[in-house]
């Protein structure tokens, strides 16, 4: 998977070899087809990490590019989950319509809460970020008729996609959905990253100070990633919701919060093929691990967690890079860095 | 003629210390002027007012003629102050181009550009090429900030102002740290800033000083004490007392 990082070799690649450009994604969809082909059993694993590997994105776009210190981005998931259920129940039981109210629902608790939290910093922001999770948590645990309250919302019918194709029991449709979305999303974040926006974002992760002593207007910038994030987290919300027809209080939940965190630190936060990456080992782990033991599967993370921390502290995308330099060197070709 | 910039009966304090006291003085267009004074004399605190990134207590602050007191940080850096820092503040992870670009984004407005366009990249390009080629960066641009060598990262502190295109230009200690020996890179950086911009320089080191500057200003205890051309200042009984100590010889890190 492509790095985020060298914009102007990328850029020089793309006029001649568009197709390099698009490395990253052309990846993803052939890892993703050749998983739908090797695991035809487990489809409903495969959709999820499609769909948690988008809520990791945003976290990776917000926390791993701008250096916003959250442990609250549930709440934008859940939100995304909960806007695509009521759309379904109310609105058009269009898929894609569900989908992208969904976005606007995570965007627009983004830029609510954004605006009063991200004047703060560290601790505090981390402080604040679960307090918002936590009181939207509270709030649809209380708003029982229109969430469900501990049942969720379920119930709702999501019309084939485009017209053609119907979400049925064997959940083709749900995948390649996923997938495409995923894809999609990862395609529309890296070119996030990889312009001025994203660079401006990288630069004040480093040195807030110093971007505002060149005239920059850091708290703006924060708010706007802020609110990208919540669209694309609405998103990976509304596409859970959708391919599982269930949105429910876990979503909004702060173990949902903390485990995105530890999937990109295990991926590397600070790529976004790292997210991916983060995404599809916890939830494989977490597959493996909880069916030989269902209570102890933890364990196994935590381990790897402390391992990836202490010993590759870029993630796992950090051993691909290593085992790509070891080819080359192997190959002859002189890499210099 | 209005000085670019001019500052009148500037006060500052934190808590109980006044660390600014009715600080009066101005700078002309293509200013040479150098900002000495002991260690704790609030120089560096009289940067932080200039740019805006704290507000003083009384007092005002003009540029060309207009008061600009009240404009926060951005809006002062949009309107041609720029600063330097005493501690190298760097984009540490990126390359010494990405650094720069952070910087030329900003002048242009196109920090908030979310799409590649390759007519921006381009003109985004050769600035901030033109930029490191004024230092002589250029054969260090693609390497990432925190590797290169203190002297190259001084340097790269003053391309980030420099692609602010300013015209005000306030240097805190540009020679702050660096080996004996590569200061020599610094100066000529510094001596050859174009002609028509307006210069403050604060530094310790005084053979830079006298090199630099046609005028100098002595701040002690948050005061302006002297200021004068250079000859006035070294003439100066209270700074040969003050500065450089009794005998009257340059002092190279007077403390």
């Amino acid at each position: 998977m492509s790095a985020v990082i060298p914009p102007m070799a990328m850029a020089a690649a793309s006029r001649t070899h568009p197709w390099k450009h698009l490395r990253a994604e052309i990846v993803l969809t052939l890892a993703g087809l050749l998983a739908f082909v090797l695991f035809p059993q487990d489809l409903g694993l495969l959709t999820n990490m499609a769909t948690v590997s988008i809520f990791a994105l945003s976290l990776s776009l917000v926390l791993g590019q701008a250096g916003i210190a959250t442990l609250g981005q549930a709440a934008l998931y859940g939100t995304g989950a909960y806007v695509a259920g009521w759309t379904a129940l109310y609105l058009t039981a269009d898929p894609v319509v569900g989908l992208l109210l969904g976005g606007l629902g995570g965007g627009l608790i983004a830029l609510l809460s954004g605006a009063v939290m991200l004047r703060s910093t560290n601790l505090t922001l981390v402080m604040l970020t679960i307090a918002v999770a936590q009181l939207l948590l509270e709030l649809a645990n209380w708003a029982r008729w229109l969430t469900g309250g501990d049942d969720g919302l379920a119930g709702f019918e999501v019309a084939p996609l485009f017209g053609i194709w119907e979400f049925n029991f064997m959940g083709h449709t749900g995948y390649f959905y996923a997938l495409g979305a995923l894809v999609l999303v990862y395609f529309l974040v890296r070119n996030l990253v990889e312009s001025p926006f994203g660079l401006t974002a990288r630069a004040i992760r480093q040195d807030p100070g110093r971007v505002q002593a060149l005239g920059g207007r850091v708290y703006l910038h924060l708010l706007a990633v802020y609110t990208i994030g919540g669209v694309v987290a609405g998103l990976a919300g509304a596409l859970t919701a959708q391919t599982s027809k269930v949105a429910n209080l876990f979503m909004l939940d702060f173990t949902t919060s903390a485990g995105v965190v530890v999937m990109i630190v295990l991926g590397g936060t600070r790529r976004l093929s790292g997210a991916v990456l983060g995404t599809v080992a916890y939830m494989t782990i977490h597959h493996i691990a909880s069916t030989l033991n269902p209570y102890h599967w933890l364990f196994v993370i935590g381990s790897m967690l402390i391992f990836v921390l202490i010993v590759l502290p870029e993630g796992l995308v950090g051993l691909l890079d290593r085992a790509a330099a070891y080819a080359r060197r192997l190959g002859g070709k002189e890499g210099t860095r | 003629m209005t000085p670019r910039l001019q500052t009148r009966n500037l006060c500052h304090s934190f808590g109980g210390l006044a660390v600014t006291q009715n600080v009066t003085l101005s700078l002309p267009q293509g200013a040479r002027t150098a900002l000495i004074g002991p260690n704790g004399a609030g120089k560096t605190t009289l940067v932080n007012l200039l740019s805006g990134a704290i507000r003083p207590k009384s007092g005002d602050i003009q540029l060309d003629g207009r008061s600009i007191v009240q404009l926060p940080q951005y809006a002062r850096v949009r309107s041609g102050i720029v600063r330097t820092f005493q501690i190298s503040r760097l984009f540490k992870d990126l390359t010494v181009a990405d650094n720069v670009k952070v910087a030329v984004l900003q002048r242009l407005r196109a920090s908030m550009q979310w799409w590649p366009s390759p007519a921006r990249s381009a003109r985004v390009h050769d600035e901030v090429h033109e930029t490191l080629g004024m230092l002589g960066l250029n054969p260090f641009a693609d390497r990432v900030v925190g590797r290169l060598a203190l002297g190259e990262q001084r340097l790269a502190e003053i391309a980030l102002a420099l692609a602010m295109k300013p015209e005000v230009l306030l240097l805190d200690e540009p020679g702050a740290g660096v080996p004996q020996g590569e200061g020599g890179r610094i100066m000529s950086a510094i001596e050859s800033l174009p002609k028509d911009l307006s210069v403050l320089l604060i530094e310790h080191d005084m053979d830079l000083v006298f090199r630099f500057a046609s005028h100098i200003i002595v701040l002690v205890a948050g005061a302006v004490m002297v200021e004068g051309s250079p000859q006035e200042v070294a003439a100066n009984e209270q700074v040969k007392q003050i500065y450089f100590g009794r005998d009257g010889h340059h002092a190279q890190h007077p403390h």
